[in-house]
């Protein structure tokens, strides 16, 4: 079975959960910007929840099938049609032998996942079929997909069409959003008056947000605690010795514009970073359209964990859900 | 040093071993991550050496923040012990210095940098005091370098020269970062050299380029089959300068899979650097002969 790229849309990869366990080599975690819309995709269509399929950002492609398929798209608000007709969003459907499969535009949401029976089955490189773009690495001959490109797909485990995530567990992100922070790494070298006022400001989402990381602007500039800059760390108050970036972190060059790291992080550098954002929380940037306002809300660990508590509830509320049973 | 303790989140411990670079603090950093390495903890699922700190990757939900924190702070401490030995390769990396890529693109890119009127390698010669251009290459590609850490991108080794500071070369990086830089260019900022493992955006001044692939997704290269990315924290460096007829051979040489790169494995010992370090150096660097 296969399904064949009629029009790529903006920027669709193919994606699982990620590739752990390369970051020391500078290779990221990649997989879905929004790991939570991946697995009830991937849980309405009878896949394993960690099976690849597409991460499609601000606009979906365009898919024609071979043979018979059960799809499911969740995610971003981006109404799925098959040949012009709308299908519900978080369900299962069915798509027939030559049928195509596209996008209404995007009403909410940045990114939409599209699960299909049997996972995008391009080859497993270092344990993930995600794409790492930059460093063309996994994912269909590791790049977004292009027009022409016929995308393998496994055998499908013969679930049907027809089941739905019940509206609840259908994750959204606010607007304003807001993203907690666990304040640390080079926190102390921000004044007192740049701490408070980080979180005091609201942001903006910049258009500069893509898988690498997430950039914000329109706040207050941070200040810095005067020093004298140690050997090797550069000239510029923002600047420390190269070291590594965590997944999440926040860091803000010149103290101008925080950028959060994401799934394609850069894995390390030398600007400072600010504290972290904390799991819970991470699938949501994923979903953020450019020019969202955001607050930065300050947490501790044990709310951090709490949080991570909750977003664990949810995920078996979901697979109970969806559980074949 | 003054070794500092911070969550990232709830899925990292971030360990700074020192605010500035030092050979000692990277040195801990490698001996710290290489015990967190073997005693296995549970839930670890990233190590990353960088520099002068380094970062754990863990699931909360396996092993509470807190008692990683306590895990590391007890190998700290059993490291502070141990000896400063490392087990390491030594590679030799050719480099066409001055190369026409190089030059084409730094030229493309003037208007971002401190001074448009000359080259990169010009203006590095000039701030660090060397009367040519060749003087500059020597001290370059004279004593061998550290790397100590990979990443920013997938196989990317930043690179540490392995001399008392007052001869390190240091040079600022561009004042507008370059949206392109070609493949296995060697870029040097602050006082790290590095080799650019993919083509794309990048600030470090440019000063020549390998014929050696260090990074291949595909694995088609026959030293990069068994892992795609060459370079690991710690291994050792020495830049072998060589002319345009060599490194065409080397490509051609590649391409056929004919070549494999210089690499020795060695024992490194910081307190006998420490005492002698050019004399050490050229030690290390007989294993290459």
């Amino acid at each position: 079975m296969s399904v064949k790229v009629l029009a790529p849309g903006l920027a669709t990869t193919v994606q699982d959960l990620g590739r752990p366990g390369y970051y020391h080599v500078g290779i990221p975690l990649s997989g879905a910007m929004d790991r939570y819309a991946l697995r009830a995709a991937n849980l309405l269509v009878g896949n394993d929840e960690g099976a690849a399929g597409l991460e499609a950002v601000f606009m979906g492609p365009e898919l024609e099938f071979t043979e018979a398929a059960i799809v499911a798209v969740t995610g971003a608000d981006l109404a799925p049609k098959v040949d012009g007709v709308v299908q519900p969003a978080w369900t299962a459907f069915a798509v027939q032998p030559g049928q195509v499969l596209s996008f209404d535009y995007l009403k909410g949401g940045a990114r939409a996942y599209i699960a299909i029976a049997g996972g995008v089955d391009v080859p497993v490189v270092l344990g993930s079929r995600s794409t790492y773009a930059l460093g063309a690495l996994g994912g269909f001959e590791g790049r977004p997909l292009k027009a022409g490109d016929v995308l393998p797909v496994g055998a499908s485990g013969g679930a049907g069409a027809g089941r739905s995530v019940p509206e609840p567990l259908r994750r959204r992100p606010g607007n304003p959003a807001e993203l907690r922070v666990l304040p640390g790494l080079y926190w102390h070298r921000l004044t007192e008056t740049a701490q408070a006022g980080f979180f005091a400001d609201t942001w903006k989402v910049a258009p500069e947000a893509d898988r690498i990381g997430y950039r914000f602007r329109g706040g207050q500039p941070l200040s810095f605690v005067p020093r004298e800059q140690p050997f090797g760390a550069g000239s510029d108050p923002s600047n420390i010795v190269d070291a590594g970036y965590p997944y999440g972190s926040v860091q803000v060059p010149g103290g101008t514009e925080p950028i959060v790291l994401h799934r394609d992080a850069v894995s390390g550098g030398g600007y400072f970073m600010l504290g972290t954002i904390i799991s819970a929380d991470m699938d949501l940037i994923g979903q953020l359209q450019p020019n969202t306002p955001t607050r930065f809300v300050e947490v501790d660990m044990a709310q951090a964990l709490a949080a991570r508590a909750e977003r664990q509830a949810m995920l078996v509320e979901l697979r109970e859900a969806l559980s074949l049973a | 040093m003054q070794t500092r303790y911070s969550f990232g989140g709830d899925e990292h411990v971030f360990v700074e071993l020192d605010e500035g670079m030092s050979l000692e603090a990277f040195f801990k950093s490698l001996s710290i991550t290489g015990a967190v390495r073997e005693a296995q903890i549970k839930g670890v699922t990233e190590i990353c050496p960088a520099n002068a700190s380094f970062q754990i990757k863990f699931d909360p939900d396996l092993i509470h923040p807190d008692d990683m924190l306590r895990e590391l702070q007890s190998l700290e401490v059993a490291a502070e012990k141990s000896e400063h030995g490392l087990q390491t390769r030594i590679i030799e990396v050719p480099v066409l210095y001055r190369d026409p890529w190089t030059t084409e693109t730094l030229m493309r890119f003037r208007e971002r940098h401190q001074d448009p009127s000359g080259t990169d390698i010009e203006y590095a010669a000039r701030i660090n005091d060397f009367a040519t251009v060749d003087d500059f290459i020597e001290a370059h590609s004279g004593a061998p370098w550290f790397v100590s850490m990979v990443g920013f991108v997938a196989g990317l080794p930043f690179l540490y020269q392995m001399v008392d500071r007052p001869r390190q070369l240091e040079v600022p990086k561009y004042l507008r970062p370059r949206t392109d830089t070609p493949k296995l260019t060697i870029g040097h900022g602050g006082c790290f050299s590095c080799i650019y493992s993919v083509r794309g955006a990048g600030g470090y001044q440019m000063f020549g380029i390998t014929p050696m692939p260090i990074y291949d997704p595909r694995q088609e290269i026959s030293y990069l089959r068994e892992f795609m990315a060459l370079f690991n924290p710690g291994d050792i460096v020495k830049w072998q300068p060589i002319d345009r007829a060599a490194y065409d051979q080397i490509e051609a040489d590649v391409a056929a899979g004919r070549f494999e790169p210089k690499m020795r494995q060695i024992d490194f010992s910081l307190d006998e650097f420490n005492r002698d370090i050019d004399g050490y150096n050229r030690k290390l660097l007989e294993a290459l002969r």
